[in-house]
């Protein structure tokens, strides 16, 4: 503007600039000061926006973190043990068949002896103490260990043993500060005297905690021990569905996308192919789960709560976004490849396979590890095919295991959440961060193989 | 002021065997009319330059002449393209083998991600020109020996070719045309890319391809047509304008067309 010829007409108005010659660089007019204003305004609206998801997702992990990380411990106490040879070997021949009959049952009397009397030797009163606070004092898992120790090695009939044994959610709660001496009182499931009782034993240095590896590795257990609850089952359902996922949805929607956005006829079918394959990708999860109700279920007669048709339906869920993400990333792939490798006469499929695809694999890798992820985090299908069922043995190996009842992680979660032990409050929060971690894994891991599989040109 | 140019270049008269003999090519794109009704023979063993405004459709006749137009889903081509005798557009002909005999060059320098060596040996390798790794570096010397570009990458063949310059890009992507061993080089403005000096390195190199392969470069720069074509031929929106050798059309153009664009006044 400041050469402007003299001889034209000089622009009237409030923003016209009057003497252009007795403007100095050194100071910025009106416009640019708006002009500079108004980009300041629209960094602090960037940097505000990733304030708030910063907080959103630091206030997410603290909760969780918080809730679910006791998950990890649990709570044993170890006082001395007297096996009676009485009970559980009433023959007294140390026959394992004869002892094997000897139900899961009776070895309670030998934790609730054994915890009696060590209360008597060492004189700890608990005011209003009664047999049932001592009883429940013991998880039922607590009796099974027992009695699968003393099974497994028959020389400790009658010796006194000092090994951890599992306590009930309330006195692990107890310990861990989750239920307090009011919340005891008001209890149908515990009592103040046990809670003093606990805190007594805790006081001596009887009670402990131990990662618990049971939680990670164990069976879903029923309402009246949360303290036996373990994720082994969902964990192993949600692997062999990601197995069925990753075999059936990598090859058929690379398969796809490749023909689509390389081989394919530009007309009416192709394109209508193409927007049924965007409105997949927009279909909510539910109805992909009555789909594989009906279709897998009903009409081919596959098992319920089975990670086959668990992965079927994950695997239609899954295509959508692996094709839409893998056309992408070949149509990021640049037009000169594809001429370079057919002007030096390579076929279309050398071009594709040769040069093209292995330029959009990061994309396709990180688009499917993407896709599996969200797979993985799915739940509301997954209930509509069973998979919300109580599961409490482990799914044998594939592929017989493919069709073997399982649950999966975030059913799992959604399960422990709908119980009404609060004990299983916590166990649904580390079940969160479980998963948290396994995305958190194939996140990293779908980094790792784009930074692997990149190459500039 | 073509005169200069011409001084430098010993003049070549001597009539060759024909190559391409292409008769009555159209070519539409979709409804667009790119080329109309050309006629064109292209000698053996001789640079033969298409000039002309942008859009008069040389590149579109250039890329008939490998069917690289096939990539296109709207373009259709008719007449007759005769390669040696042979209809390049029959229904028997695969473009595939078609475009071993007859090779390509981009505006834009464009060689694979991968390793120079790669680069060259892809060609041969598909066509299994080569039968032991032994023969293939016998293939790569030859070729990259052909563009003038083996003494300054000998010693680092397994660095990427992307990591070259932009002239040695090009002539990289000549060797990588060359080594599958073709009978027509075709160039689509190959120094539009490039600077002066790595301009006049690839004239040069095409001058020596000349020996070997029958050449057809699309260019933009008149100059440079005067400087390395024998037969020129001058397009304009989508005609075949005027055909012949290089000195003819540049000193004594029998069309007006062509000498108003040779003088600069259309184009």
């Amino acid at each position: 503007m400041t050469d402007v010829p003299s001889n034209l007409p000089r622009p009237v108005g409030p923003g016209a600039p009057s003497a252009p010659q007795a403007r100095s660089l050194l100071i910025a007019d009106a416009r640019t000061r708006r002009r500079n204003a108004a980009e300041k305004r629209f960094r602090l609206y960037g940097i505000l926006a990733i304030a708030v998801a910063m907080l959103a997702l630091v206030f997410l992990l603290f909760t969780i973190l918080r809730d679910g990380s006791s998950a990890f411990v649990q709570t044993y106490a170890k006082i001395p043990m007297t096996i009676e040879a009485s009970i559980v070997d009433p023959q007294g021949n140390r026959d394992p068949a004869q002892m094997a009959k000897v139900l899961t049952t009776s070895y309670g009397k030998i934790l609730q002896d054994s915890l009696a009397r060590y209360l008597d030797d060492n004189d700890i009163v608990v005011e209003g103490l009664g047999d049932k606070d001592i009883q429940g004092f013991f998880s039922a898992q607590g009796r099974a260990d027992m009695r699968q120790a003393v099974l497994a090695d028959p020389s400790l009939v009658g010796q006194v043993v000092e090994v951890p044994v599992l306590t009930t959610s309330r006195v692990d709660g107890m310990f861990k500060g989750r239920v307090s001496r009011e919340s005891a009182a008001v209890d149908a499931r515990t009592s103040v005297a046990q809670y003093d009782l606990a805190m007594a034993l805790a006081e001596r240095g009887d009670l402990q905690t131990r990662f618990n590896w049971d939680f990670v590795t164990g069976t879903d257990s029923s309402d009246t021990r949360p303290e036996s609850a373990g994720l082994g089952v969902a964990i192993i359902g949600s692997f062999y569905m990601m197995l069925i996922v990753l075999v059936l949805a990598l090859p058929i929607g690379v398969a796809t996308s490749i023909y689509l956005e390389e081989f394919a006829p530009r007309n009416r079918l192709t394109d209508l192919i193409e927007v049924n394959i965007s409105n997949l990708a927009a279909v909510p999860s539910i109805v992909f789960g009555i789909l594989g109700l009906a279709a897998f279920i009903n009409v081919m007669g596959l098992p319920r709560s089975a990670p086959i048709v668990g992965g079927l339906v994950l695997t239609l869920m899954t295509l959508p976004t692996i094709i839409i993400s893998t056309r992408a990333a070949l149509r990021a792939v640049p037009p000169s490849i594809r001429d370079a490798a057919l002007g030096v006469g390579a076929s279309r499929m050398q071009t594709v396979f040769h040069h093209v695809l292995p330029l959009a694999m990061p994309g396709i890798l990180t688009g499917t590890i993407i896709g599996l992820a969200q797979a993985l985090g799915e739940t509301a299908p997954l209930m509509l095919i069973g998979m919300v069922a109580f599961v409490t043995t482990y799914p044998s190996a594939p592929p017989q295991g493919f069709f073997d009842p399982a649950s999966a992680l975030p059913v799992q979660v959604f399960n422990w959440t709908q119980r009404a032990d609060p004990a299983f409050f916590e166990r649904a929060s580390g079940a969160i961060i479980v998963l948290l971690a396994f995305m958190l894994a194939m996140n990293l891991l779908a980094i790792y193989l784009r930074r692997r599989f990149e190459r500039r040109w | 002021m073509n005169d200069m140019y011409l001084a430098e270049r010993a003049v070549d008269t001597q009539a060759r065997p024909i190559k391409f003999k292409c008769s009555d090519v159209q070519v539409w794109y979709g409804d667009k009319h790119a080329i109309k009704d050309v006629s064109v023979d292209l000698e053996d063993k001789t640079v033969t330059a298409f000039i002309g405004p942008s859009g008069c459709g040389k590149s579109t006749f250039l890329r008939c002449l490998n069917r690289m137009n096939d990539t296109i889903p709207v373009a259709k081509v008719t007449g007759r393209m005769l390669l040696d005798g042979d209809d390049i557009y029959d229904r028997r002909v695969d473009p595939v083998q078609l475009r071993a005999r007859v090779g390509m060059v981009f505006q834009k320098p464009n060689p694979f991600p991968k390793s120079i060596y790669d680069n060259v040996a892809y060609g041969p390798k598909i066509h299994g020109l080569a039968r032991n790794k032994a023969e293939l570096d016998v293939v790569v010397e030859k070729a990259l020996r052909g563009a003038a570009l083996w003494d300054e990458v000998k010693d680092r063949l397994q660095e990427t070719g992307t990591g070259l310059s932009g002239g040695q890009q090009q002539r990289l992507c000549i060797a990588r045309a060359v080594a599958t061993a073709p009978e027509v080089l075709l160039m689509d403005e190959p120094c539009s890319a490039l600077d002066p000096i790595a301009t006049a390195q690839v004239e040069e190199l095409i001058d020596e391809l000349r020996e070997t392969f029958s050449v057809v470069i699309v260019t933009h720069s008149m100059q440079q047509a005067a400087r390395v074509s024998q037969k020129t031929a001058f397009f304009h929106l989508g005609n075949l304008v005027e055909y012949g050798s290089t000195d003819d059309i540049f000193t004594r153009p029998q069309d007006p067309r062509t000498e108003s664009y040779i003088s600069g006044r259309i184009g």
